[in-house]
């Protein structure tokens, strides 16, 4: 071995001061360790369960029957012309991986922390190898809402239902934006939870309440128009309405809404990442 | 000339006592609150792990840190592993570091000993071709290759262990930094561990910093040491001097030394036991040093509970790698007689120990005729300075532990 002296770069330690962005080299330099962990997530996730993957079958499934019962059998929620099952389904698909996504990121710095204290790397790794590895349990989530469609459509010949040949395209789009949305948000509360445990609390029930605001149960056509607006702040909205439109071929979009929806996603994403990589380095002396 | 591969300067590191852990968003907001009306907030008080360090090191050098607890060494490593910032100053690294601050990190106990070695070396910094490619090196090192596809969770702790620190012990990076982790696995391993990181500097050329209070291991180890007193650079240089300079600046203590309150282990019948201790004679006596040539004379309050027939007091004098020098028993020279409750002063005086200059840790214990009454293994330090007699003055240059006069005469043939 080689004293490698004039090749090795040279890295200064110094105390930072304001918000940096991300650090693509560093961050690239650690791309194996991302997908390890996105293969340990998987490999780990199941261990000691009977039917391992399949949970993120049946906890869709599951949901979907329990709403398809309470607000479409009980309450008689319109669902716009759609089978309540399917239209539930197709809104969960988006939810489940906004949820998991939200809730995986938020909770990165505590969950981490023996680890951070212990070794460096970049700390953007582990929330965006949740992020990839949630999009293998979208993935198995999507092919079992195929699974129902096709059932449905199988035993209803004719159905005015499906979905649309630009899903192709666009859905890995707006899992795209929302994949940005959810590592947005999650990282402003990754980073105050790390100072403040309050905040912890808050993005449990945060998480339940915020479905409510978004057309996982009511459909967008049922809100009224002067509220459309209100609806428009909600960066999941859209996405969700797009999932419908193109899986389902109904559902309520509006190119304003969707602009608004992604500027949205831009600035909670960049705020996101500023604010986690300043809280970050001092994380482990307050942790 | 060779340049430094880490350069330090001013490194400074404050925390804030009280608010590590313990801040809530009432308490940061009435603090926002205050600083918003101009009222001073009662500020919490701060504490500097690190202060104004500044030190250079060359490729190639195995350096030991040194100090005692809360003297700053773990703060230092974490800088210069970036784990945490600085408060002021700077390190300037000119090669990529890799942090063995604890053995196994990130290892998952369902995975097995193969996938656990992957994800750790990534962890660690390495790519997946580089694990690859010094997988069998490493399942060699650690002797596990029979178990390498069990899931560590079945793994005996010397297993685990093994595993943890070959990883480490084959990364590439040109700056080592390790912390304690010589502490692990047997005696034969340790050795290993030990072994590998002399060939890391010496054969592949390569620059480590090691944190132990394994003292022995320091010396044999490392190049050079560097010292850490109360977050100040307290002294650089040659292992074996810096230790000894470790050594000779024991904690400011009061002339008098409570012991009542120590707690104890150990099975304790307890009817007799010291209260406290202090030395006297010399002139030194208060800050527990004596000149070589005096005799050493402690003063002992002892409390009685119950009427012991006799009693014996044992002292055991050791250096600081806890190597015991010399030790004594009371009997030797006829037991303390019976004694009823009550509260006494025990005066010791030991002559002539001709024990080397240095720091030493007393032990002392109190035996009745049924068993052990009373015993602290870490009672305290005394320091033998030099002697105040001219003709000892070399005796800083003498090695061991015990001088002793030699009868020398010289005659023509």
């Amino acid at each position: 071995m080689t004293p490698p002296e004039s090749s090795a770069p040279e890295i200064v330690i110094e105390p930072t001061h304001g918000f940096h962005f991300v650090k693509w080299r560093d961050l690239y330099a650690y791309r194996d360790l991302m997908w390890l962990l996105v293969w340990r997530d998987f490999a780990t996730r199941y261990k000691q369960t009977i039917l391992g993957p399949l949970w993120h079958v049946f906890q869709p499934l599951l949901t979907t029957v329990v709403f398809a019962v309470i607000f479409g059998q009980i309450a008689k929620l319109p669902t716009d012309d759609l089978p309540p099952t399917l239209f539930y389904l197709c809104g969960l698909l988006a939810w489940n991986y906004f949820s998991q996504t939200f809730n995986s990121t938020s909770s990165t710095l505590i969950a981490n922390a023996a680890l951070f204290g212990k070794v460096y790397f970049p700390r953007l790794i582990v929330p965006l190898a949740n992020v990839v590895s949630n999009c293998f349990s979208f993935v198995i989530q999507l092919l079992s809402f195929f699974a129902v469609l096709l059932t449905y459509q199988w035993a209803h010949p004719g159905a005015a239902f499906g979905p649309r040949w630009e899903a192709i395209v666009f859905l890995p789009l707006v899992l795209l934006q929302l994949a940005a949305f959810s590592l947005g948000i999650g990282l402003w509360l990754a980073a105050l939870t790390s100072k403040f445990r309050d905040f912890a609390v808050l993005s449990g029930f945060l998480i339940q309440l915020w479905m409510y605001v978004t057309p996982i149960i009511l459909p967008l056509t049922k809100v009224p128009p002067q509220w459309h607006i209100y609806v428009a702040l909600n960066p999941v909205t859209m996405p969700v309405e797009c999932f419908r439109y193109l899986l389902l071929g109904t559902g309520w979009i509006n190119p304003t809404l969707i602009l608004v929806s992604l500027a949205t996603t831009g600035a909670t994403l960049v705020s996101g990442i500023l604010l986690f990589q300043r809280v970050e380095k001092s994380f482990v002396d307050v942790v | 000339m060779t340049k430094p591969i880490i350069e330090v300067r001013n490194l400074s590191k404050r925390y804030q006592l009280g608010s590590i852990g313990t801040t809530s968003l009432r308490e940061e907001s009435s603090r926002l609150w205050d600083r918003l009306r101009g009222v001073p907030h009662p500020d919490r008080q701060e504490f500097w792990a690190l202060r104004d360090v500044s030190f250079d090191i060359l490729p190639g050098e195995v350096i030991g840190l040194v100090g005692r607890n809360g003297a700053g060494k773990s703060t230092l490593l974490k800088i210069l592993s970036r784990i945490t910032e600085p408060t002021s100053g700077h390190v300037r690294l000119r090669g990529r570091v890799a942090s063995l601050l604890e053995v196994g990190t990130g290892f998952h106990p369902e995975l097995t000993g193969r996938e656990n070695v992957y994800l750790n070396g990534a962890i660690l910094g390495m790519t997946r071709a580089e694990v690859a490619r010094k997988f069998d090196q490493i399942v060699a090192f650690a002797e596990v290759d029979q178990f390498i596809d069990t899931p560590v969770k079945r793994y005996s702790s010397g297993m685990y262990v093994r595993l943890a620190f070959a990883v480490a012990a084959h990364l590439d990076p040109e700056i080592l930094v390790v912390d304690e982790v010589l502490a692990v696995g047997d005696t034969a391993f340790q050795k290993k561990c030990l072994d590998r990181m002399q060939s890391i500097a010496a054969d592949e050329h390569r620059t480590v910093i090691l944190v132990s209070h394994n003292l022995n291991a320091v010396v044999q180890l490392c190049t050079r040491a560097i010292f850490l007193n109360a977050g100040r650079l307290g002294a650089v240089g040659p292992p074996s001097e810096v230790i000894r300079n470790y050594f000779g600046t024991p904690n400011s203590v009061e002339p008098t030394i409570d012991l009542a309150g120590r707690s104890r282990s150990g099975h304790l019948l307890a009817r007799a036991r010291f209260g406290s201790v202090r030395m006297v004679g010399s002139v030194d006596a208060h800050a527990w040093k004596v000149p070589f040539e005096d005799d050493v004379i402690l003063e002992f309050e002892l409390t009685v509970r119950e009427t012991v027939k006799q009693l014996e007091l044992g002292t055991s004098f050791f250096n600081l790698q806890g190597v015991e020098i010399c030790s004594s028993l009371s009997s030797w020279s006829g037991k303390i007689g019976p004694t009823k409750p009550g509260n006494y002063r025990l005066t010791a005086r030991f002559p002539s120990l001709r024990l080397l200059p240095r720091t030493y840790r007393v032990g002392i214990g109190l035996r009745s005729e049924r068993d052990m009454e009373d015993y602290l293994g870490e009672a305290f330090d005394l320091e033998i300075i030099n002697s105040t007699r001219t003709k000892r003055e070399n005796l800083a240059t003498v090695h061991g532990a015990v001088a002793v006069d030699v009868v020398t005469e010289l005659t023509a043939l």
